[in-house]
């Protein structure tokens, strides 16, 4: 279990207000000029040092992903920060923005530093109107202390931060279609290659982070990488802020190690499984874009990324979704399918057509209108989607009932012929 | 160049290019929807996913781009399922009204699914439908076909420069339309119903007018503008139906202006199709033969001086010429074909074309456009400004009216004197110019019509000077013309030398002349002209057909072969789609005929005849007929080309293959390259060409060609060159003379003697009427032959002589037209006379 003078984030619950002076208080932009002093590739050097992998449910490592940006290109380059938290059942980035934005712009000045970047954009999911306010507040109280702006900080970097509302469309949390809205134009991913880092933001080098990722860079850099590294195992190292959510007692964001076991995590910070652990049925463990796992396998698996994805799940988003045994599986996935062809931008055939198709046999299923070649057609249909798609909806929407199918099937299957019986 | 693999064959294709290109130079197809050559890349539809070695997932080979050693599959079966997959996908919420779709029979969609769909559909459930959006009265949309390709919206956005199209919505709700259903506001806009790879947009005139595999297709030119657009004209018999674009990188790409598209409506309604005389102030019904001899009675009876010719904008070159010759011979001075007035008296072809040629926009780095809005008046080349504007960011001004012309421009004013500021080094815009390595300006047609356009045209040319606008392989000083038929023209010299129009219509209001000759002019104001007689040569009731006296019916440009000069000086052959409705006539036939009433010994049987005349007296001209791609001339060229190769692994010594020529042997490899080059001729070439041929009987067959004629002839066909047959010698010998020295009249009958009294040869629409033809004899004999029982208006080309009385009362020597015809004229006035 994470000590607590190991955690990064000492006011996610908002015991104190999130004011500049409040911050500074926990250690936040102490010395920062100092950091920025020891150069750029210290800063990368340390990222690399630290193994920190991208928060935002891929797990790129971000140090190798910082050094893909020019250095001396004659471009401008961009630093956007992915805050379009819209993943159902992710609601981390929502608390560090509340509770901790001079954390995520402090950040933010660094890692520019470290990518050559004097502008950074901060595109914020629409519905979190509070959350901009606040971050607009502590970016106005960062500008006004000198912290950022010109020669922020006393470093001689000169910096700016502009913070973008979004207009409430999951598709735009995709690093490149978050472009296009940044750009103004229609949320939708673009053709890669060419990546961000070479043609991004109107056609500049630029990188796009989570927030969360982003947000403990301050801390790493005064820590050490090295520090950052000693918690998890190799490649899945850190600590990490967990959203546990749906049939647990006591439903809680908590930064904790990686590699911690699922169910010591849910049962020492969620208060355990509504009904006690055996009345478990399944987990999603990452966000509606993973699989989900049974039971059997969340008694022993552990929460890092390398460990989910060996039992054909993923780390994703770190969101996990509890489900006990008075859940319909199918009704939950097929609420899931609904939500992906809601929110299907509509750009590429697979995803377009697919997506309303898997929830349309989805409900027959659930409604028990169904036979088992409804379900191998069902499956094809989603083979059919995955990895066709310009995007990673596609795989998004087709995962979660892959999953489903893949422990569930037989179950599912009984159900069908008593409702046909009935 | 970079090294790939596809499909395990190695190739080697040049760097930067996509997958996609890569396999189209392997000869591989890659079913595709969005891509599209000249558009940005959407990768969208996911139809051309491939398998790449080392790639987890299919790859849309139309975005990738190629690296050296990559290894492509497109046959495995994960592309066979992954195809199978997005077909199936597109086809859930399809509506496969096939049977009611104007796209079916040329649907991408349709092929597609045959080619690479899957066998049956698996969707049960209820397919989505989308309201009708409306696109104005071009562009018909059935929005529920739609694929989402978005090739439209692309096109709008980056070829037609109106950011208008788009999609709203998300996901399956994704829906096409311009904003609030407003019409495109693009002169380019009916193109997206060419891109569209199904039946969502389609053309409202055309709706439900015909299926694509009823329409005749043949490839022509558009005269809508000067610039002369390779178009296809799709005719359901008599009727066009439809106009499309055709490829030409040099011209207009792949795009029409709407213009071009939809004026072919206009060919259907207030068609001329008799000749017309005005008589008590009405116009009445009369014969050609009429016409004609009125006409020779009020030329006759008018002094030179008294005549004036007005040429129109669509005259083809093949009519100017006739038109000049024909002022010519009767010292007719008062010719113009400059309508909008133009002034300058140009000495030189490059002082009125576009001389950098619409190719040169591609290359130019700074353009002065002065006087013109290329938008509307060379949609095509404004949108190739645009793509260079776009793709290079070069500067260009405007001196002019300031409009949209869809791409940024520097707007210096309208005002003529900021050429002498640019000249003197006053304007912000002569740096950009002086400093330009391929400049270019472009003259638009309203300076060259003001009082003052001398001057400024000199000024102008001083230009050309200062800003390095000429050098060793660049012609920046380009006109834009407006006519299609104006470069053809102004090549003619069918100009009067330092007047222009605007002075001869004066002329005709003093009262200088008592006929004037409108050969399709309708810009020209006719109550100045109330002192003459009207003869008006057109195809419609238009303003020059209200005002005349006589009317001489003629043909529109889908209903004639022709050639059509454009605004670069682009040479380019016409063919004939449809033909002329009712009694009239093609243009260059009805002033030949007219020459024969005035015995003016023309002699010309055949177009042909008229183009090698032309081409003699302007060689220019065939040079640049011959660079074209099209004709028939370049394709004979190319296979003269290839047999100079063939010849050339010939290894007889010169004294062998003389004798073996002489001697009639023929080498086995002469008579194969022979065989080779007959197959390949033939083959290549079009409809009409063919039928030119047909009507010189060329077999068809090599074991018919070599019985006739042996393998000699190949060259016949293959340069039209004069190239003696056998029999024809012999034919010349037995009237004791040398094949060369027969008149064309008396080589036809060599032809129809041939032919067992086939009358090919001389029943040839040119001097065909109703009324009979004229034949010749062996001894140069006309006989006045009159049809039994023929419908003449059925143009059979194989009549027998039996099919004719010959009228044995009047025989005449005669070896040319003029003769012929006059024995016509002869027989027609005693028939008539003992019939009354």
């Amino acid at each position: 279990m994470l000590k607590e003078k190991d955690k990064i984030f000492t006011n996610l619950f908002g015991d104190e207000p999130f004011h500049l002076k409040n911050a500074q208080a926990r250690g936040d932009w102490d010395n920062t000029k100092e950091l920025i002093k020891k150069g750029r590739e210290w800063i990368i050097d340390e990222m690399k040092k630290s193994e920190l992998r991208g928060r935002g449910g891929a797990g790129f490592p971000t140090g190798l992903k910082w050094s893909f940006m020019p250095k001396d290109s004659k471009l401008t380059n961009y630093l956007v920060v992915n805050a379009d938290e819209s993943e159902p059942g992710t609601c981390k980035d929502r608390d560090m923005i509340r509770n901790e934005p001079h954390k995520l712009i402090e950040g933010c000045l660094l890692a520019s530093f470290a990518m050559n970047a004097h502008t950074c954009y901060i595109y914020i999911r629409g519905e979190y109107f509070n959350e901009a306010v606040v971050l607009q507040k502590a970016i106005d109280e960062a500008y006004d202390a000198g912290l950022i702006g010109k020669n922020a900080a006393k470093s001689g970097w000169d910096f700016d931060i502009f913070l973008h509302r979004g207009a409430g469309a999951y598709i735009c949390g995709e690093e490149t279609a978050l472009l296009e809205s940044l750009e103004g134009k229609k949320g939708q991913p673009r053709l890669k290659p060419p990546f961000p880092a070479n043609k991004g933001l109107y056609g500049s080098p630029t990188t796009v982070n989570n927030v969360e990722t982003i947000a403990v860079v301050p801390t790493i850099l005064r820590r050490g990488g090295e520090w950052f590294s000693s918690f998890g195992r190799p490649k899945n190292t850190g600590t990490k802020v967990f959203c546990i959510s749906g049939h647990v007692n006591n439903p809680c964001n908590i930064e904790e190690e990686m590699s911690i076991p699922l169910r010591e995590l849910v049962e020492k910070h969620a208060g355990g499984v509504t009904g006690g652990w055996d009345n478990l049925k399944a987990v999603i463990p990452g966000g509606s874009s993973v699989p989900l796992i049974p039971k059997s396998t969340c008694d022993t698996v552990l929460m890092d990324f390398d460990s989910l994805s060996a039992v054909k799940s993923g780390l994703g988003t770190a969101a996990v979704i509890v489900m006990d045994k008075s859940t319909d599986l199918v009704k939950a996935i097929s609420k899931l399918s609904h939500f992906y062809k809601h929110e299907s931008c509509g750009q590429c055939t697979p995803c377009r057509e697919g997506t309303g198709w898997m929830w349309r046999m989805m409900e027959k299923i659930g409604n028990g209108h169904a036979s088992s070649n409804d379900i191998d057609k069902l499956l094809d249909v989603t083979k059919q989607i995955e990895g066709h798609t310009i995007c990673a909806l596609g795989d998004a929407a087709a995962w979660p009932i892959q999953g489903l199918f893949r422990h569930f099937r037989d179950e599912i299957e009984e159900q069908l012929k008593k409702t046909k019986a009935a | 160049m970079a090294k790939v693999k596809i499909n395990g064959s190695e190739i080697e294709v040049s760097d930067g290019m996509t997958i996609l290109q890569a396999c189209e130079e392997a000869g591989i197809e890659i079913p595709r929807f969005c891509y599209h050559d000249r558009l940005s890349i959407a990768g969208n539809c996911r139809m051309c996913l491939v398998d790449v070695e080392g790639s987890p997932k299919p790859v849309a080979s139309c975005a990738m781009p190629i690296n050296e050693g990559m290894s492509i599959h497109t046959n495995t079966q994960s592309v066979k399922k992954a195809r199978e997959g997005v077909m199936e996908f597109l086809l859930i919420n399809h509506p496969l009204d096939c049977p009611v779709c104007d796209q079916g029979g040329e649907c991408d969609l349709q092929d597609q699914t045959i080619a690479f769909g899957p066998e049956n559909s698996r969707f049960e459930e209820n397919k989505r439908a989308v309201e009708e959006k409306h696109m104005g009265p071009l562009i018909k949309t059935y929005m529920t076909r739609c694929i989402h390709c978005t090739r439209c919206i692309r096109f709008a956005d980056e070829v037609a420069g109106v950011n208008q199209l788009g999609a709203v919505n998300r996901g399956e709700n994704m829906e096409i339309t311009t904003y609030l259903e407003k019409t495109l506001d693009s002169e380019l806009s009916a193109n997206i119903v060419d891109l569209c790879p199904v039946g969502a947009l389609t053309s409202k005139p055309y709706q439900f007018e015909a299926r694509p595999w009823e329409l005749k297709k043949t490839e022509t030119i558009d005269v809508m503008d000067a610039v002369g657009s390779n178009i296809r004209v799709d005719t359901y018999g008599w009727k066009v139906k439809r106009v499309l674009p055709v490829l030409n990188e040099d011209i207009n790409e792949e795009w029409i202006s709407d213009k071009t598209r939809y004026a072919c409506d206009g060919l259907l309604n207030q068609r001329l199709d008799t000749p017309y005389i005005k008589k008590n102030n009405k116009l009445e019904q009369v014969s050609w033969g009429e016409t004609f001899s009125q006409l020779k009675k009020l030329v006759m009876d008018s002094d030179p001086d008294e005549i004036a010719f007005l040429v129109g904008d669509f005259i083809d070159l093949e009519t100017s010429y006739l038109i000049k010759k024909l002022s010519e011979d009767l010292s007719i001075k008062a010719v113009d074909g400059r309508q909008e007035g133009c002034k300058v008296p140009f000495n030189h072809r490059s002082q009125f074309l576009f001389n950098s040629k619409i190719k040169g926009i591609d290359e130019t780095d700074c353009i002065l456009m002065i006087g013109t809005n290329t938008r509307e008046e060379a949609a095509i080349i404004n949108s190739r400004i645009r793509k260079r504007v776009i793709s290079s960011n070069i500067p260009v001004a405007l001196i002019g009216k300031n409009v949209d012309l869809t791409y940024k421009y520097n707007h210096l004013g309208d005002d003529i004197n900021i050429l002498i500021d640019l000249l003197n080094e006053k304007n912000s815009f002569y740096k950009k110019l002086i400093n330009a390595s391929k400049p270019m300006i472009i003259i638009g047609q309203s300076v060259l019509n003001r009082d003052d356009s001398l001057q400024i045209y000199s000024l102008l040319e001083t230009f050309t000077d200062k800003f390095n606008l000429i050098q060793e392989d660049w012609n920046g000083f380009n006109v834009l013309q407006l006519a299609a038929a104006r470069a053809g023209i102004l090549e003619m010299g069918l100009i009067q030398k330092n007047k222009s129009v605007d002075d001869l219509v004066a002329d005709a209001e003093k009262g200088k002349f008592k006929l004037v000759f409108s050969f399709g002019a309708d810009e020209i104001s006719y109550e100045n002209f109330s002192n003459c007689k009207i003869v008006y040569m057109g195809t419609h009731g238009d303003r020059g057909a209200n005002a005349a006296d006589f009317i001489l019916p003629a043909a529109a440009y889908t209903e004639k072969d022709a050639i059509f000069i454009n605004t670069e000086g682009r040479v380019q052959y016409a063919n004939k789609a449809s033909f002329p409705p009712g009694e009239a006539r093609e243009d260059w036939k009805i002033i030949n005929q007219f020459s024969e009433v005035l015995e003016l010994k023309w002699s010309f049987l055949e177009l042909y005849d008229v183009r090698d005349e032309m081409f003699a007296k302007f060689p220019h001209l065939k040079e640049d007929f011959n660079d074209q791609n099209n004709g028939l001339v370049k394709i004979i060229d190319n296979k003269a080309n290839e047999e100079v190769e063939i010849i050339n692994k010939d290894t007889r010594s010169s004294q062998e293959k003389k004798n073996d020529t002489i001697n009639g042997n023929i080498k086995s490899f002469e008579e194969n390259s022979a065989k080779k080059i007959f197959n390949t001729a033939w083959a290549d070439l079009n409809d009409r060409q063919r039928e030119y041929l047909r009507k010189y009987n060329y077999p068809e067959t090599w074991s018919e060609f070599t019985e006739h004629y042996g393998f000699k002839v190949v060259n016949d066909i293959k340069k039209k060159n004069n190239v003696v047959l056998p029999y024809e010698d012999q034919y010349a010998n037995s009237i004791g003379k040398a094949w060369n020295d027969l008149t064309y009249n008396q080589k036809k009958w060599a032809y129809t003697k041939r032919n067992k009294n086939n009358l090919i040869g001389l029943a040839d629409d040119a001097n065909f009427s109703p009324d009979g033809i004229v034949v010749l004899n062996d001894n140069q004999e006309a006989y006045y032959a009159q049809p039994k029982e023929i419908n003449f208006k059925i143009k059979n080309l194989s009549f027998s002589i039996e099919d004719f009385y010959i009228n044995d009362s009047i025989t005449r020597h005669s070896s040319t037209m003029a003769e012929c015809s006059r024995a016509r004229s002869e027989v027609r006035s005693s028939v008539t006379e003992k019939a009354s």
